[in-house]
């Protein structure tokens, strides 16, 4: 039942991707549309997946890699479909679609040990913390691919090339306000993850913050966004170094999400998660 | 009938025949009374615009009809016979459903894919059916075109690509700031390009206007035609604060605003964006302004560069839009055709309706007094078996469409059931 409501998800996700795709190259409004109606009939059968896996094991599923995909696909997707109700940023979906559908492939292929979940990961503000985290992740993560479109749209027009991008990609205006907003957003819910992750942390393990890898990884991000958000309210940073310091935050975040839970070792890492018995 | 489309365009007439040609319009009454005298013409429509003249008429003698709209055009006092000699054209059916849709999808064109071509068509149609020249063919034609014309616009690129420096411009303010009311726009100089440019931001609702003039008189002259305000060229460093488009078009000779300058500007701008255009020559602006972050530098020869591209890109699109020119053509021509059937199957069925009346009536009058009932019954009768009888024959009709030789077919028909009894051919006995 539960990989059945994945599947259905996955479906979905990658019929949006060719929508959204095909809306990107052709430029037809009805495609945007349908992308938009099947992105969102996506969500619904991913957020009963969740709640299916909810009910089944009695906390949040972020017990493994793959869990944490799909929780990140899901906010991912929420916060973009939110976005593009407030602002006109369409060619966006043809970047988030595709994610989208990779990170639910991703946690369907990847190997979903069986075993008793560690008590540590039960608990309202653990819950509270990954919630944080990861709708954080997600609208950095939108700041970041608005930056890389924008960095492509500047570049046509600094260097006066007008081709396939130029026609296609919204103006620079709409996409430095694009960096604004998620960054305005995903800030503060990052800062709060942090906190309640590290009250949890002293309420269960008696430290706030252990300088485990995945604590200073996300420490060094959190310190690129908060000098990115003072500079831009205080010198007024914009457009491409705001576009270049969005990107590296979030290279610097997958690299906390997938490098520290693939390759370093610390009580952040899934590895640690699963007791097989 | 036959579709007849003729006239002059900017391809085969020069301007001066053109304009004497657009003086016989202004009067749109009296051409239309014209083109209604003639007993060759059923429906009619007439158009003008700057780069063509053109009449489109149904006729079933097109050759007649030809002559008469050259003797209508040529009856100006100022044209000469010999002038329309090399210049009017003369399409029939086929090529004239195809050239008046390439006219209004703005193929035609002297600049193709300009929009305002299809607003003139629609103007021009509207006078025809106020004064009730167009008819059933025409009117259907018409909408097509509009369909085409709607068509061509929305599946092809054709007009996405801008072509005239100053319409450039103002694309690409558009893809800096997204929205441009409320910009404020810097002029250094009053040239005539900077002039148009400014015109076009104006209809974009752009904020203030300042114009910097060596000559004070000049720029406030300007100003006050787009109601802005004029300052003078040594209060540029201010006014650089709070610009966010700026045409500078002055022959000034030297670079007036240097990198340094704009880079200490940006900073007290808070990063604002900052678009300048400098159509000068020589440039007024130092091109190394273009390397500093949120500012754009665009000079002429850049913009020229643009709207060349936009021509290739135009003509790109305009292949795919004659394709779909030429397959809608088709398929008006299949309706023109079927179109001929339809006087042969109302003939058919007066016919029938005559005949089933006269026998009535006879036999009427020989039965003596009957019932209502039986009366309708017997009406109902006679109607059902012609009804019947017409029934393959008519059907004959619609579904061979388009046989090989379909004028022959109908031909048969009509001789088959003595349809035009006037005409005396060898196949129907004298009695």
């Amino acid at each position: 039942m539960h990989n059945l409501f994945l599947y259905l998800t996955l479906i979905a996700y990658f019929g949006a991707t060719g929508l959204w795709l095909a809306y990107f190259l052709a430029q037809r409004e009805s495609y945007y549309r349908a992308g938009t109606w099947v992105m969102a009939g996506g969500l619904v059968v991913h957020t009963l997946a969740l709640i299916q896996g909810v009910w089944s094991i009695g906390s949040l599923p972020a017990a493994t890699f793959g869990q944490a995909l799909l929780l990140f696909a899901w906010a991912l997707v929420a916060a973009f479909l939110l976005l593009i109700w407030r602002s006109p940023i369409k060619v966006l979906g043809a970047l988030v679609a595709p994610l989208a559908a990779l990170m639910v492939s991703g946690a369907l292929i990847l190997p979903q040990p069986h075993g008793t979940v560690s008590p540590l990961l039960k608990g309202f503000w653990l819950t509270v913390h990954i919630c944080l985290t990861l709708l954080g992740y997600a609208a950095l993560a939108l700041a970041c691919l608005g930056g890389i479109l924008y960095l492509i749209q500047e570049r046509q027009i600094k260097g006066k090339q007008f081709g396939f991008f130029y026609r296609r990609l919204p103006s620079l205006s709409q996409l430095d306000t694009l960096n604004y907003w998620c960054l305005t957003i995903g800030f503060p819910l990052l800062t709060a993850g942090i906190i309640s992750g590290s009250l949890y942390a002293q309420h269960t393990l008696g430290r706030f913050w252990s300088w485990d890898p995945k604590e200073i990884l996300t420490l060094i991000a959190w310190l690129i966004y908060a000098v990115l958000l003072h500079e831009r309210l205080a010198v007024g940073w914009r457009g491409r170094r705001a576009a270049l310091l969005a990107i590296c935050g979030f290279l610097v975040l997958v690299c906390t999400f997938v490098g520290a839970n693939l390759w370093l070792t610390g009580y952040h890492s899934f590895a640690g998660f699963i007791k097989t018995p | 009938m036959n579709l007849l489309l003729c006239g002059v365009n900017h391809k085969t007439a020069p301007v001066a025949l053109r304009e004497k040609l657009a003086c016989l319009i202004p009067d749109v009454r009296s051409a239309y009374d014209h083109l209604k005298s003639w007993p060759e013409v059923s429906e009619s429509l007439l158009y003008t615009t700057c780069n063509r003249v053109e009449v489109i008429c149904v006729s079933e003698a097109p050759d007649e009809a030809a002559t008469r709209v050259r003797e209508f055009f040529a009856c100006h006092p100022e044209i000469a016979p010999g002038d329309l000699d090399e210049s009017f054209y003369i399409h029939r059916d086929q090529a004239a459903v195809q050239h008046f849709f390439r006219v209004a999808a703005s193929l035609d064109s002297m600049v193709v894919g300009e929009p305002q071509i299809l607003g003139q068509v629609k103007q021009a149609y509207r006078e025809a059916t106020e004064h009730r020249a167009t008819g059933p063919i025409l009117n259907r034609l018409v909408h097509k075109a509009f369909s085409v014309a709607k068509r061509v616009r929305g599946e092809t690129g054709i007009g996405d690509h801008a072509v005239s420096v100053s319409y450039v411009a103002v694309t690409l303010a558009k893809k800096i700031f997204g929205e441009l009311t409320g910009k404020n726009v810097l002029l250094l100089g009053a040239g005539e390009m900077a002039e148009l440019a400014l015109e076009h931001l104006k209809g974009q609702g752009v904020g203030n206007i300042t114009v910097a003039n060596r000559t004070l008189e000049r720029g406030v002259k300007l100003a006050k035609r787009f109601g802005g305000e004029a300052v003078s060229l040594e209060e540029i460093p201010d006014q650089l604060l709070s610009a966010d488009i700026l045409i500078s078009s002055t022959g000034a000779g030297d670079v007036l605003i240097t990198r340094d300058q704009v880079k200490g500007v940006m900073r007290r701008r808070k990063q604002r964006p900052l678009f300048l255009i400098d159509i000068a020559v020589p440039r007024n602006l130092d091109p190394g302004i273009n390397d500093l972050d949120n500012v754009y530098l665009y000079n002429i020869d850049d913009l020229k560069e643009v709207v060349e591209q936009g021509w290739q890109r135009r003509h790109h699109e305009a292949g795919k839009a004659e394709r779909l020119v030429a397959a809608e053509t088709l398929k008006f021509l299949h309706w023109l055709e079927t179109l001929e059937v339809y006087p042969t199957i109302i003939a058919l069925k007066d016919k029938a309706e005559v005949i089933c009346q006269a026998e009535l009536k006879k036999t009427l009058s020989q039965l003596g007094p009957l019932s209502p009932e039986q009366r309708q019954a017997l009406e109902v009768l006679t109607g059902s078996i012609t009804q019947k009888l017409l029934h393959d024959p008519i059907i004959f009709l619609k579904r061979n469409r388009r046989p090989r030789r379909p004028h022959q077919e109908l031909d048969l028909v009509r001789r088959l059931f003595n349809l035009d009894p006037d005409r005396n051919g060898d196949y129907h006995e004298k009695k």
